[in-house]
């Protein structure tokens, strides 16, 4: 219990953001039309890509010969880059098709 | 933290916010997309080069490699893929999300096992992000086609077991063993082994839902690790996506009148309920030729279109739109009827038909058609089952019963358009097909709609 009380009186700030972060996630998601579900899903999904961030992390601090986090750090990138690169594109070509008529 | 980099990624977390309201309106959407594009492609290059580590040049000579060969291979499969194929795709990608979070953890465990609150993190890290890759793999397979719902006795006791089995043994590592790297192998491969067994069984009509819930679990296992490094670019994009996921699951569930455990714990197609509802129907239906229906399309003043997929796995959908011009050529009023989860996916159809030039005032969603189909002179049903099911609303004993359909009983005419009798992706049967208004069109959709456009033309 006290340690409970000692992690939420240390980051305060950072159970706002989460907290608030959930809402506007919710407001944002809310009143979308049916149609633009598919391309929501994807866009979100690239999104999520920013996972890629915290692989780039492990790849920076890694020591040039700890090659098991080189190795894997590696593989973490890959996956994530196609992660951004994939989602954005799918649901710019998802989107491409909504433009032409009105 | 250098000062730049902070501002750079609270930059890119606005562009991500903005984006994801774009996204939301049909106009302003492929500019958000774009937007929250340029913002991830800011927080990476900014995070190569924008820190205050010591970084050796290999190093950056293996990231510059791994970018190269993620962006290539990424962008390749993107613009390869048919537009058909949207659903398992996203799928895919999302595993690779998931993939790369569950490496993170396993590389940062040795560093960081210190500290209990850290090491939760990590542990939370690579349990999520293992479920998310093997559970998004296998979603992939399945919508592929390449896998069929696999269903061990009793795996709904077994699943849970697991996934309380893999909490008590994450939170033993934290408490008591949190240098042993055996065990942080053992938890992973656990959890690697739940991704599968916790989406094999669920239904392919489910599936949309699963990977929109998987979709938001990557966002959790982006944000978590987010926490661990201290980074609120991660942290609230991936919040973000989980947030946002976790409504479009409600949403899509809501769409099939179904809870979320009713998704993931019942059992959906195949299996006993199936067989009793395939006893209970039977009579006769009514075949009809595409010459028959032509002449039927043709003296109608008001015409429904209701598309499934079964339209989009024959690549129909630019016949379709050839058959509404020409229809609406000769004064017929043609509208489409679009079911929230039609297709594979929420807005799976709309894509397609958007991809044929179908004008976008065309689609009509579900609550606004329904009440227009006693009015309706003919619907034409193509490729398109279980959301057009009656049993829905009056078997109580059909899986399907209470999810919202479309009333195309109430219409004058039915026209059918299906490859055989065979039942729908649910897997059960649909006794539309034995009413007396119904008229079935047998054959692909692809080539009985090029008949029928054929015909319509010679009239």
């Amino acid at each position: 219990m006290n340690e409970l009380v000692e992690f939420i009186s240390n980051n305060l700030q950072l159970l706002y953001i989460l907290i608030l972060a959930i809402f506007i996630g919710v407001e944002l998601i809310k009143n979308v039309p049916s149609v633009l579900h598919t391309p929501l899903m994807s866009g979100a999904n690239a999104l999520s890509g920013v996972v890629i961030v915290g692989a780039l992390l492990v790849m920076l601090q890694s020591r040039p010969d700890d090659y098991l986090s080189l190795g894997l750090g590696f593989v973490a990138v890959i996956l994530g880059i196609l992660n951004v690169v994939g989602g954005f594109v799918v649901t710019d070509r998802m989107l491409q098709m909504f433009k032409k008529k009105k | 933290m250098n000062i730049t980099l902070s501002i750079i990624y609270l930059i890119t977390t606005i562009t991500f916010v903005i984006g994801l309201k774009m996204l939301g309106h049909p106009e302003t959407a492929k500019k958000g997309n774009l937007i929250s594009g340029v913002g991830m492609g800011m927080a990476i290059v900014a995070t190569i080069f924008l820190h205050d580590f010591e970084v050796p040049s290999t190093n950056y000579i293996l990231i510059g490699i791994a970018l190269l060969i993620g962006t290539i291979l990424g962008y390749l499969i993107a613009m390869k893929v048919a537009m058909t194929k949207m659903p398992e795709l996203v799928s895919l990608f999302n595993g690779f999300g998931g993939g790369s979070a569950l490496l993170i953890g396993l590389v940062e465990f040795s560093n960081f096992s210190t500290d209990a609150t850290q090491t939760s993190t990590i542990i939370a890290a690579i349990i999520i992000g293992s479920i998310t890759f093997t559970g998004s793999l296998i979603a992939w397979a399945k919508l592929n086609g390449s896998m069929k719902d696999i269903r061990l006795p009793n795996y709904n006791l077994i699943n849970n077991l697991i996934i309380l089995a893999l909490i008590a043994f994450g939170a033993y590592i934290v408490m008591y063993d949190s240098t042993n790297l055996m065990l942080i192998y053992l938890l992973l491969a656990a959890s690697l082994i739940y991704g599968v067994l916790f989406v094999i069984p669920i239904g392919g009509a489910d599936m949309p839902v699963v990977i929109s819930l998987l979709n938001s679990l990557t966002g959790i296992a982006a944000a978590i690790t987010g926490i661990l490094y201290g980074n609120m670019v991660m942290m609230v994009g991936g919040i973000l996506v989980g947030s946002a996921g976790l409504i479009l699951t409600f949403i899509m569930c809501n769409a099939m009148n179904r809870s979320l455990s009713n998704v993931i714990f019942g059992a959906f197609g195949g299996g006993d309920l199936a067989i009793a509802a395939v006893g209970k129907t039977g009579g006769t239906i009514k075949k009809t030729t595409a010459s028959d229906s032509a002449i039927m399309l043709n003296y109608a003043s008001k015409v429904v279109i209701v598309p499934g997929y079964g339209l989009a796995v024959a690549q129909a959908q630019h016949v379709i739109h050839e058959l509404e011009e020409l229809l609406t050529k000769k004064g017929v009023d043609v509208s489409y009827a679009i079911h929230p989860v039609a297709g594979r996916m929420p807005g799976h159809m709309n894509v397609l038909l958007a991809e044929s030039n179908v004008a976008y005032d065309k689609l009509i969603e579900m609550d606004n058609i329904n009440p227009q189909f006693p009015n309706t002179d003919v619907v034409l049903v193509v490729g398109a089952n279980d959301v057009v099911n009656p049993a829905a609303h009056n078997d109580p004993s059909s899986p399907i019963y209470g999810m919202p359909i479309l009333d195309v009983e109430n219409a004058k005419h039915i026209i059918v358009n299906k490859r055989s009798m065979n039942a729908g992706y649910a897997g059960i049967e649909n006794e539309l097909f034995f009413n007396q208004k119904t008229s079935m069109l047998f054959g692909d959709a692809k080539s009985a709609l090029t008949e029928l456009v054929n015909e319509l033309k010679n009239m």
